[in-house]
């Protein structure tokens, strides 16, 4: 199992990735700089968390010209397993490898703390070792992860089940005021039709050791190994 | 031509200028006037403070660098190294609070990079006026988003800080701002300018007009209307591009290429070619012609002088300068060499084909002035002390409510949760403990780190309150477990010139060594500021502390909060009748009186060697080291934390509201299994500490009792709600942003 981490100039959790994947789960990861077009024989591809390009225009919005994502958009169509964590989901999105857009959070602040989410889909590459509808919890750290998207987009997202984690209280529910940035309907992560390519805001690779106190996220990658075991 | 007006413009006296002409044997140019204003600063001089400094002691078994350098550096075992400083940027940060903060942070981390160390965390110590003072609120948001949006940017975990609120910084704020990073301790960079030959080579950002005579304005006090009119003398961050310079940097450190390297900060090009050249005793040529500029018709003057960020010089290896140039091109970098070592112990500017300057290297740091200046002898235990005739209050359980809703003592998740504190995945003990606690990879140790003083102790008793500083930061650091190493410190003080707060520096500084002595922690590394000063009114004295502490295993590291119901408490360390200079006094009695508590150096060492070792043998549940607002605050703390009640009943032995809110120094609350009972003890005796049996971990309420009496009897959550959300409400009561 090899994991490929692409770097853009201003990544900064493409190190907490490559811990995850090679240190904790003992997996081969690859660092992909983003002017490089070869993803080494990733097995499955992570856009890591950060500020690619100082994020000073849009997050996610310079990156997605970068040399690196044709050979990503060409991994994800092949049904190569993409995910998106942070600032990666938020190049996902500008990339239009998943719907939708990013918004300032609603407190206009960056937010950096815990939140609980909801599994609803455990069918993805990178969930498949949680189960539909129980909650985990994850940091979060972003200043934009304000999710929006057309009504008939977040429809369409409902109904084909490609919301993949929902921000919700402690009892399961959406709530409100369990939503940390004003993402539309709490959506905390999606995926693409065909369910390979999965972009979340909460940060899986700072809650994967038990030293840190919380090792809820290392399922996501582990479910990556898991699913190409399977194939 | 050098009038009389232009040496008063550069912050020069008479006998400086005089010195000038002596050194040189003949008048300045513009230039070199330039230079000398800039390195004689009080800023980078330390003019005023470098005989009191040298009280400090900065040795011991794990130094490895000391005072002097870009950073202070000391052994952590296992072939690593941890290097760490701690610095200011009080006077930026009340002109444009977000770059002036913004800016401090990007300064810190070049300092610890320039090292050869990756940067790991970062603390800030951040004193604010009232609330309700002209420009507060927008300095208090605008400084936390000026270090959140520079840290979180460049991924370095802010880990940790503390935030106080008086009416001592209406007028003057202070942002101290400290980077920790990890080196291997055989692959540590100094800023040397060594061997003729060596080209001289200018990386990062272009060099533009701002923050021209930073340094010089760093040393002058404010009139009020003036702040404004400072504004072009503050500069402007870019953390992407010092993303960009760090990695290329810390890259260029895995080849052995580089000879030297130095962050251009404090006075920019000036400082770092003529402290490189003044370290190794070497010199320099440098064409200014080739300094990259942002904007043309720049003056040899003003490249000289700018303070723009995110700019190193360096001193490569001769036959190595193109993989040199070649690492800073891949990553988007200007990389140009600009000059080269001499032998010839002078700095020689050349621009435009002529020789704009050319002075000795060594003197500019060497034969700075050094001041003794007068000071006043202080009367530290001057009264008066009207609250020790008033009476006690009648509702003990509303003066903690009282407390605890203080911007000083209430939880100030409202900043840290603006910080990224958990990037790098090396968190182990985030905001809001004791002390902040990260792993280092790849082995089982633990760095702990705590930025500390109490401005109002130094207040009544500069002396003391040094060393409370320190006994305070350790007291800290060993709550978590660890045990400390050594310090940083970043002195803030009023105008020198003045006796009364010259003695008020000499007295911190000499608390600050007696307690780091005492406590066998070296000063590495440090900084000062003074002139904080706007209208005449002087700060009080603010003597920051930045520790830096070790475990040998991280996994037994121990946080604050009650961990089980059912587990015993107990107090360590004895009350005495003390209520001066405590929040209690400040907000329930309105009094900004003291006298600073007493401070036991030896108490404080016997205390810190038990509460690493109760960790270390893995018996306590649970640390906390009493501080501002008291024991009753410890206790309600840890409840809070761990979502836990607690029934506690101890016997006073002193005034009621002094054993509740009183902030005697030397004193831990801590919990474990009542299996560990008889260790605890044993233990505390063998240290020779205090130990009192307190009650018990459990149920839903904080109930404290002194005798038989109960004093406090209270709903946690009731205070949670309350502590978790009285900063966040007193920021919107006040005025508009």
């Amino acid at each position: 199992m090899r994991f490929g981490i692409v770097v853009f100039p201003g990544s900064n959790c493409d190190e907490d990735c490559h811990h995850v994947a090679k240190d904790l789960l003992g997996c081969e990861a690859d660092y992909i700089w983003h002017h490089d077009t070869d993803l080494k024989g990733a097995d499955a591809v992570i856009l890591p968390g950060g500020f690619a390009y100082g994020d000073y225009l849009r997050a996610g919005a310079l990156a997605r010209f970068s040399p690196v994502m044709e050979s990503v958009a060409a991994f994800a169509k092949k049904g190569g397993p993409v995910l998106g964590i942070c600032n990666g989901f938020q190049v996902l999105l500008e990339a239009g490898l998943l719907p939708g857009a990013m918004q300032i959070n609603r407190g206009l602040r960056y937010v950096c703390r815990d939140v609980t989410m909801r599994v609803e889909n455990d069918a993805t590459p990178f969930t498949s070792l949680y189960s539909k509808g129980s909650l985990v919890t994850m940091p979060i750290g972003h200043m934009e992860g304000n999710y929006t998207a057309p009504p008939e987009t977040l429809d369409l997202l409902e109904r084909d089940g490609r919301v993949v984690f929902r921000y919700c209280d402690r009892e399961g529910r959406p709530t409100d005021a369990a939503n940390p940035n004003g993402a539309a309907r709490n959506i905390a992560g999606i995926c693409n039709r065909e369910g390979n390519v999965v972009g979340l805001m909460p940060h899986p690779d700072r809650c994967a050791e038990a030293l840190l106190g919380n090792d809820a996220g290392v399922k996501m990658f582990a479910s990556a190994v898991a699913a190409m075991a399977a194939r | 031509m050098i009038t009389e007006e232009v040496i008063r413009e550069h912050n020069l006296s008479d006998e400086e200028y005089a010195r000038i002409q002596e050194i040189l044997g003949r008048e300045p140019n513009l230039v070199e006037l330039g230079i000398f204003s800039a390195m004689w600063s009080e800023h980078c001089s330390y003019k005023s403070s470098r005989i009191h400094l040298k009280k400090f002691p900065t040795t011991g078994p794990r130094v490895i660098q000391g005072p002097g350098e870009n950073a202070g550096v000391v052994d952590i075992g296992g072939g690593l190294a941890v290097a760490f400083k701690m610095e200011s940027h009080n006077h930026p940060s009340f002109i444009e609070p977000y770059q002036g903060a913004a800016t401090g942070v990007g300064g810190i981390l070049r300092d610890v990079f320039t090292m050869g160390a990756r940067p790991m965390a970062s603390l800030n110590s951040l004193r604010f006026g009232r609330l309700d003072a002209p420009r507060m609120k927008h300095l208090v948001d605008g400084v936390v988003r000026g270090i959140a949006g520079y840290g979180n940017c460049i991924g370095i975990p802010t880990l940790g800080g503390e935030t106080t609120f008086h009416k001592g910084y209406d007028g003057n704020i202070l942002v101290n701002v400290m980077n920790v990073g990890i080196v291997p301790s055989d692959r540590i960079f100094l800023g040397r300018a060594e061997g003729a030959g060596n080209p001289v080579v200018y990386v990062g950002s272009k060099t533009g007009r701002d923050g021209i005579h930073g340094a010089t304005m760093a040393s002058e006090e404010f009139a009020a209307d003036e702040a404004s009119q400072k504004r072009p003398t503050v500069q402007v961050g870019d953390p992407f591009t010092e993303k960009l310079l760090m990695e290329a940097c810390l890259e260029l450190f895995r080849t052995d290429a580089v000879v030297g390297i130095q962050d251009m900060g404090a006075a920019g090009l000036t400082s770092s070619s003529f402290e490189m050249a003044g370290r190794a005793g070497s010199g320099v040529e440098i064409d200014l012609s080739k300094v990259p500029v942002r904007e043309t018709g720049m003056t040899p003057y003003e490249i000289m002088l700018s303070e723009s960020q995110e700019r190193m010089l360096l001193v490569a290896r001769r036959d190595r300068l193109d993989e040199v140039l070649a690492i800073f091109h891949k990553w988007e970098l200007d990389a140009v060499e600009i000059g080269r070592v001499t032998d010839s112990g002078r700095v020689v500017l050349f621009f435009e084909g002529r020789i704009v300057a050319d002075l000795p290297a060594a003197p500019l740091s060497d034969r700075a002035p050094v001041y003794d200046r007068p000071r006043t002898p202080l009367a530290p235990g001057a009264g008066p002390f009207r609250w020790r005739e008033e009476p006690e209050p009648p509702d003990y359980a509303a003066c903690l409510k009282q407390i605890l809703a203080s911007p000083n003592v209430a939880e100030k998740s409202w900043i840290w949760t603006q910080y990224d504190h958990m990037v790098q995945s090396n968190t182990v003990q985030r905001p809001g403990g004791d002390a902040a606690v990260m792993r280092v990879k790849g082995t089982t140790k633990g760095i702990a780190m705590k930025s500390d003083v109490n401005p109002f102790f130094c207040a009544f008793d500069p002396y003391r309150g040094g060393a409370i500083a320190v006994a305070e930061a350790a007291r800290s650091i060993a709550a978590t477990g660890a045990r400390p190493v050594a310090i940083t410190d970043c002195l803030n003080f009023g105008n020198p010139e003045k006796p009364e707060v010259m003695a008020q520096f000499e007295a911190a500084v000499r608390g600050i060594a007696d307690a780091c002595r005492a406590l066998e922690v070296p000063v590495v590394s440090g900084n000062v500021s003074l002139y904080n000063e706007t209208d005449g009114r002087a700060i009080p004295p603010t003597p920051t502390v930045g520790m830096v502490g070790l475990m040998e295993d991280v996994g037994k590291h121990v946080r604050v909060a009650f961990r089980r119901a059912g587990d015993l408490v107990a107090v360590l360390g004895d009350t005495r009748d003390e209520l001066g200079a405590s929040e209690f006094l400040r907000t329930v009695r309105g009094r900004d009186e003291g006298p600073c508590p007493e401070v036991d150096l030896d108490a404080e060492k016997r205390l810190v060697d038990l509460l690493a070792t109760l960790a270390e043998r893995g018996i306590v549940a649970s640390m906390h080291d009493v501080s501002d607002g008291g024991l009753a605050v410890a206790l309600a703390e840890c409840a809070m934390q761990g979502g836990l009640g607690a029934t506690l009943s101890l016997e006073p032995g002193v005034r009621m509201s002094a054993f509740l809110f009183g902030e005697t120094t030397g004193r831990a609350v801590v919990s474990f299994a009542p299996e560990h009972e008889a260790a605890a003890r044993a233990l505390a005796k063998e240290k020779g500490v205090p130990f009192a049996a307190a009650g018990w971990v459990g149920g839903d309420r904080l109930t404290i009792s002194a005798g038989s009496r109960a004093v406090i009897d209270e709903p946690v959550a009731t205070l949670t709600e309350l502590w978790r959300t009285a900063f966040a409400r007193a920021l919107e009561s006040a005025d508009v942003l």
